[in-house]
């Protein structure tokens, strides 16, 4: 047993601590990934083992998760557990966000000007060779 | 197939001086519930018409799945109640109790026995008749977490136990918890052991249920609003206010149901905003449960 409580040791909940219970684990957990403690890609421990391990109800660790995940600073894959979140894979799925609203548009503009799939297509790898002689 | 371990629908119970009346309750698996109420609202009485000790006057009742108190013997096997008014055999020892539980239920874990034994510093060859009161309810609890029953209802389980054994005792039902498909339902007065381990919350008083509630909600919507209010000014008319406090120019509010528009709507006169601990939500809400019955 004690192993298990000295992986999250420095989790501590405090009974005189205005905050609610989920929002100092929340910003326990949030402090460990700012500082690189737990490095993007760390699992973090089941929600269940937590509660175990911090002795609070499997909703309270729940409720600071599901902020976490919303705030972006872990992300859940459904029977696999919670991660922490790659930063730069999330500024990478930004990027490819941003990119197909860019190709939609010019899709949009290519259908006005009367173009086919294959005359966009073919404009784009022209556009891929002036980029690569530069 | 939904999976309550209690289910509970419009039961009644009278008794000559208590009624308890149409109380509905469910229990999920993997879910811990905390049943909070003044001395004398029904807890036990709830806890026993559950495990079939009593039978209701009307409403339905099913423990694992099974109709109780009809299938009681067949829904029992899993489930493990603890209550504080229970004896031991005073002459016996204590390992005696652990050898004639591990007779009776063949689920008896001999090993996680003998781990709680030592987590709960107790002695096999101590007799129940010199067992301390703290150290009675943690035999007690001993003998039915060592069977690993998916369900456990728990009448008071922390009640004579110093903060260290609570500590304990509370820290092995957690661990019971990392299984998704055991549950438990426990009633205390203390209200902060309910807070820190409960998923979901119900508070009864006077034989009804009050309200029954997602921990996290309760917390979340419950607020207490200072205000203070300029001479001659008076506040608006608002909504969810289940509490009023007034003191010359200073105002305590209570709300159930605080938003940020309620806020908007104090608007300038707003001193403070103040999360509640689940003991003044729980009086807060009775007394106005009370107000509301007219009692």
């Amino acid at each position: 047993m004690l192993c298990i409580h000295s992986m999250y040791s420095g989790i501590n909940i405090s009974q005189t601590d205005a905050r609610p219970m989920y929002l100092q684990i929340l910003e326990q957990i949030r402090a460990r990934v700012a500082a690189g403690d737990w490095p993007a890609g760390k699992e973090l421990p089941s929600i269940r083992a937590l509660a175990a391990a911090l002795n609070v109800s499997v909703i309270t660790i729940k409720r600071a998760y599901l902020d976490l995940e919303n705030e972006g600073v872990i992300v859940t894959r459904h029977g696999k557990g919670s991660f922490v979140a790659d930063v730069n894979g999330l500024a990478g799925e930004l990027r490819e966000a941003q990119l197909d609203e860019h190709l939609a548009e010019a899709a949009e503009i290519g259908r006005q000007l009367g173009l086919t799939e294959e005359d966009l297509a073919a404009r784009l790898r022209r556009v891929h060779r002036n980029l690569d002689k530069k | 197939m939904d999976n309550k371990h209690i289910e509970m629908r419009g039961v009644r119970k009278n008794f000559q001086f208590f009624t308890l009346d149409n109380l509905s309750l469910d229990l999920e698996a993997g879910e811990v519930m905390g049943f909070v109420g003044p001395n004398g609202a029904g807890k036990s009485t709830t806890l026993r018409l559950a495990m079939g000790m009593i039978a209701p006057d009307a409403g339905e009742i099913r423990l694992m799945g099974h109709a109780i108190p009809a299938a009681q013997a067949a829904a029992k096997r899993d489930v493990g109640y603890v209550s504080a008014d229970m004896r031991l055999l005073p002459q016996a020892t204590f390992g005696w109790h652990m050898e004639f539980a591990k007779s009776i239920y063949p689920e008896w874990d001999g090993g996680y026995a003998a781990t709680l034994v030592k987590r709960f510093n107790l002695r096999p060859e101590q007799s129940a008749r010199s067992l301390s009161l703290g150290e009675r309810v943690k035999a007690v609890l001993l003998l039915a977490l060592a069977r690993r029953p998916r369900l456990l209802i728990l009448d008071e389980p922390t009640t004579g136990l110093d903060p260290v054994a609570r500590h304990e005792v509370i820290s092995e039902f957690m661990d019971v918890l990392r299984d998704d498909d055991r549950s438990i339902l426990f009633s205390s007065h203390n209200t902060v052991d309910v807070e820190r381990i409960s998923d979901r919350i119900t508070f009864i008083d006077r034989g009804r249920i009050v309200e029954c509630s997602n921990k996290e909600d309760f917390l979340d919507r419950w607020r207490r609003i200072h205000v203070q209010l300029p001479a001659g000014a008076s506040l608006p008319e608002l909504p969810n206010i289940v509490g009023r406090v007034v003191d010359g120019q200073f105002v305590t509010l209570t709300t159930d149901r605080y938003s940020e528009g309620l806020r908007t709507l104090i608007g300038p006169y707003v001193r403070e905003v103040q999360r509640m601990n689940l003991e003044e939500i729980f009086v807060a809400n009775v007394m106005h449960c009370r107000e509301v019955r007219g009692s």
